[in-house]
């Protein structure tokens, strides 16, 4: 595997260390990862998979918990709404 | 992970089953021998299936290596592993059914050890819900998983040991940390302190973290009141020897000790005791062949941890003399517990701290207004939707008990959100009669 | 803790005794309710909160219909978490066998002055493109509607509390008598009239009652907006609810104000525990599966059970308790009209709550019935079982 992996996050190339998972490129690409349910932006809080508010979609899947998809070269991920 | 090892050395056939993708749960994360192994079916396995999921407590170089080996250990005992898949229901005795991103499969067992670790709690404030405002354990499972922390200020909040270790890592990683606030008085902890004498191991811990820590400030009767930011966190409002003081910073990482993973265990029936699995001297719960170990009987850290996920490999392989060896330091692993119980209980004025907007459910956004007006955790459940989100009260369970001293409902499958094909499949005995009537299915 | 004298004493704090609380406060009537849990649990808790005009019987038809038109009243002075969405029914064909029944219903209902709308597969796709390919067509009830029963029952009983009503939560109702209802907890409420809405748990209150625990599972799931647009039944559901004894699954789902799925139906005799029933799950989802294929990989957050009450000929028992039901009296010349019944409303409560409120009422306050009531009459089971 390379060591940086360029993945889409909005439509905007994120670059990440191989290993790194979803989670961390939305943070770095400064994009919430999902928007509440009253339209409040929202990002990873537990790191581990329980809460529920880093989803995104990755590929049009939705509800995906990005902190527990590493990043893979192209995979197009979008802010779940 | 250990209980594992131990087992598949005495010649039982071993599973072990993890939700991450890689071996170690929440703080050995990427523990050099990492493997991802995808076996999704494993139908006809007779064996010990230990479900590993996150044990949250403490973080240093010693332990890295500790995990390396111990995975290293889980690799040579001969256990098969079985990352990135997470059970979601026992739909029939000896029978677990697990769910990964591809598919599902059924486990089979003759005895299961469950070692589901632990959870932070979290406790609502205005604005929590901004991003970038994380978990203790949070932050640092993300800073694990690549997030550059370098040059970044992340103050650090809430209660419990795992604060100092988050805050070590952290800064060990370039982050700059304004403040670590620590709820618990000053002599609490100074008595936590001083009761840390007859652990050895955990004085000379004490001391490396208090080296990694130089020239941190460290306050005692501390907390958040508030996060600020428009879209992202900018900047931390907390509470400091009786004055507001607020921190411009990049990232709040705040968590309140830790709960215990009992959904799992309580969908199989075992019986409870003060919030955690009741466990005999050998591990095993109220329910027959089932063992617990770890966080889920008691928070008790680590080391803890791992002498009981040790008996209750020893026990479920039928070595209960090996087993009783190891009685002893368990017990002194216990009064470690019940000294973190004790030290790091949660203080009154942090139930003053929700706004009526702030969100006391996340994923219905339910708020503090209208989740104060019920009586009962099952009232606000019907009526506000809170705790009917993915998270399945995960998050606002253990914030509206310590809130309103409400009790949690029971548990029904599934255990963690699956999808509808995998709650449909068929097992077990049922499933070859149903494939020769459906005419097959894979 | 004090006597205080009431007009009326409600048990059961689910929609229908919510409905009838509200509607007897307004008509000016002392008040109590009584329930063990909170409001809008039970059976109102764990339902679908489907609003559906149903042809079983004329006498289902008109309850439904009656009631069905209320909820369309009521819509404009609903709450925004009653999440009231006039979204209409389908009946899906699956067979050429079942668009007979579709036409059928159409006559039926088009009668009774009911608006429907008869589709084809092209028809039925074009609403519903998620629906398996080579479905004959589709019965619409554009009328029909979907609602959050617990949010539903507190709007009711909220709106009684404002007309004086009082309520008993958190003791279990331990003894209904003449004149009174005592509970657990030896509080005793004294009421000239007694209304047993215990839904499921009625017949231990009110030994005698031909009422069984019928029970359901549910799941639901994420959000998936517009997957599904309509409360999409199969046909074949029909003959789920029609089988007095046995275990029964049919494709039942609904979409939710947020998105989220509701997937059942399943129903079951004999089954007292409410622990989820694996193998029925199973089937249910299967055959939801078989219906929408595009379920399958939806998640999955909760599973539920709950129990309906049922009776015999499936029709609900609404009017005076006679006390005995091997008496056989049409009318209710010998008994003293204390204890009525609102109740065994099978998987139709939250549909009829209202109309049952209303000719419930209407009994009670001697005011001449909207729709006529015989066919509901707890006296008329004796009757019934002779024909059955």
């Amino acid at each position: 595997m390379p060591d940086q992996i360029t993945v889409t996050v909005n439509g905007m190339p994120v670059v990440v260390s191989s290993g790194a998972t979803v989670a961390v490129a939305m943070v770095l690409a400064g994009q919430a990862c999902r928007t509440s349910v009253s339209g409040q932006p929202r990002g990873p809080l537990c790191g581990m998979g329980i809460c529920f508010e880093c989803r995104v979609a990755i590929g049009g899947i939705p509800h995906c918990r990005s902190c527990q998809v590493l990043c893979e070269p192209g995979m197009e991920v979008t802010t779940e709404n | 992970m250990v209980a594992a090892a131990r087992a598949a050395e005495c010649g039982v056939r071993v599973g072990i089953v993890d939700d991450n993708f890689r071996l170690g749960g929440q703080i050995w994360r990427n523990a050099s021998d990492h493997a991802r192994s995808n076996d999704a079916r494993f139908d006809d396995a007779r064996s010990n299936v230990s479900q590993n999921n996150v044990s949250q407590y403490q973080n240093n170089e010693a332990q890295n290596t500790e995990a390396s080996r111990s995975a290293g250990w889980v690799r040579a005992s001969g256990a098969t592993v079985l990352c990135g898949l997470r059970v979601v229901h026992q739909p029939e005795a000896g029978v677990l059914l697990a769910e990964n991103l591809d598919g599902f499969c059924e486990l089979t067992y003759d005895k299961l050890v469950l070692a589901t670790g632990a959870r932070e709690r979290f406790l609502p404030f205005p604005s929590w819900t901004l991003p970038n405002v994380m978990g203790a354990g949070g932050l640092q499972a993300m800073v694990k998983s690549g997030l550059p922390i370098q040059g970044k200020r992340v103050v650090v909040a809430g209660t419990g040991p795992l604060l100092l270790a988050v805050a070590a890592y952290l800064r060990k990683h370039g982050a700059e940390i304004p403040v670590i606030c620590e709820q618990a008085s000053w002599r609490d902890l100074a008595k936590f302190g001083l009761a840390l004498s007859v652990w050895p191991e955990k004085i000379i811990q004490g001391i490396q973290l208090k080296r990694d820590l130089a020239g941190v400030p460290f306050a005692s009767n501390s907390w958040p009141l508030a996060a600020h930011g428009q879209q992202i966190l900018e900047s931390v409002t907390i509470s400091r020897a009786g004055k507001n003081q607020n921190i411009p910073c990049d990232y709040l990482a705040c968590g309140f000790h830790l709960i215990p993973n009992v959904e799992l265990p309580l969908l199989l029936g075992c019986g409870l005791s003060n919030g955690c699995v009741q466990v005999d001297d050998f591990q095993t719960t109220t329910v027959p062949f089932v063992f617990c170990a770890g966080e889920p009987t008691s928070i008790g850290g680590v080391e803890l941890a791992l002498i009981e996920g040790q008996i209750a490999g020893l026990a479920a392989a039928g070595h209960a003399s090996e087993a009783k060896a190891l009685f002893p330091k368990r017990q002194k692993g216990r009064r470690f517990a019940q000294l973190l119980d004790r030290t790091f209980r949660l203080r009154p004025e942090l139930r003053s701290l929700p706004s009526p907007e702030t969100m006391v459910c996340r994923c219905e956004d339910v708020p503090y207004s209208c989740v104060r007006q019920h009586r009962s955790w099952r009232e606000a459940k019907l009526h506000t939707r809170c705790g009917m989100g993915p998270c399945q009260g995960r998050v606002c369970g253990p914030a509206t008990q310590f809130l309103f001293n409400w009790n949690p409902d029971s548990v029904r499958p599934p255990v963690f959100p699956a999808r509808v094909e995998t709650l449909a499949a068929v097992t077990g005995q049922s499933q070859r009669q149903h494939s020769e009537v459906t005419g097959g299915q894979s | 803790m004090s006597n205080a004298a009431y007009d009326v004493v409600i048990v059961g704090a689910g929609i229908v005794g919510a409905a009838c609380a509200d509607e007897l406060a307004r008509r000016g009537l002392r008040v109590a309710v009584a329930d063990a849990d909170v409001v809008g649990s039970g059976a109102t808790a764990a339902g679908m909160g489907h609003i559906v005009v149903m042809d079983d019987s004329d006498a289902q038809f008109a309850l439904t219909r009656f009631s069905q038109q209320l909820w369309q009243e009521l819509r404009p002075e609903l709450p925004d978490d009653v999440e009231y969405e006039q979204c209409g029914t389908i009946w899906v064909a699956a067979d050429d066998e079942e668009m007979i029944e579709v036409r059928r219903k159409r006559d039926y209902y088009g009668e009774r002055g009911v608006p429907t709308q008869v589709l084809d597969a092209q028809a039925l796709y074009r609403l519903e493109p998620n629906l398996r390919a080579g479905m004959a067509g589709g019965f619409l009830v554009p009328e029909d509607g979907v609602l959050y029963p617990p949010c539903a029952a507190r709007f009711l009983m909220e709106r009684a509390q404002k007309q004086g009503a009082k309520l008993h939560l958190g003791v279990p109702v331990a003894q209904i008598g003449r004149g009174q209802v005592r509970l657990a907890d030896g509080t005793e409420i004294a009421a000239a009239i007694i209304v047993n809405a215990a839904g499921a748990r009625a017949a231990e209150l009110t030994p005698g009652l031909e009422i069984k625990k019928r029970k359901g599972h549910l799941v639901i799931t994420d959000r998936y907006p517009g997957f599904v647009r309509h409360q999409l039944v199969e046909l074949g559901y029909l003959k789920s609810a029609h089988s007095v004894s046995g275990d029964s699954v049919a494709f039942n789902v609904q979409p939710r104000r947020t998105g989220q799925i509701l997937i059942g139906s399943s129903r079951q005799y004999g089954a007292e525990h409410k622990e989820v029933d694996h193998s029925v799950l199973v089937r249910m989802l299967q055959r939801a599966q078989e219906y929408m294929p595009g379920l399958a990989q939806m998640s999955t957050v909760r599973t539920w059970t709950g129990f309906r009450a049922a009776t015999p000929d499936k029709l609900p028992l609404i009017g005076p308790w006679a006390g005995d039901a091997t008496s056989g009296t049409a009318g209710d010349a010998t008994g003293d009209k204390s204890i009525f019944l609102a109740t065994g409303h099978e998987g139709l409560g939250i549909t009829t709550s209202l109309g049952t409120a209303r000719i419930l009422a209407d009994q009670i306050t001697g005011t001449k019935p909207e729709i006529p009531v015989e066919p509901y009459l707890p006296s008329r089971t004796a009757k019934e079982y002779a024909h059955a």
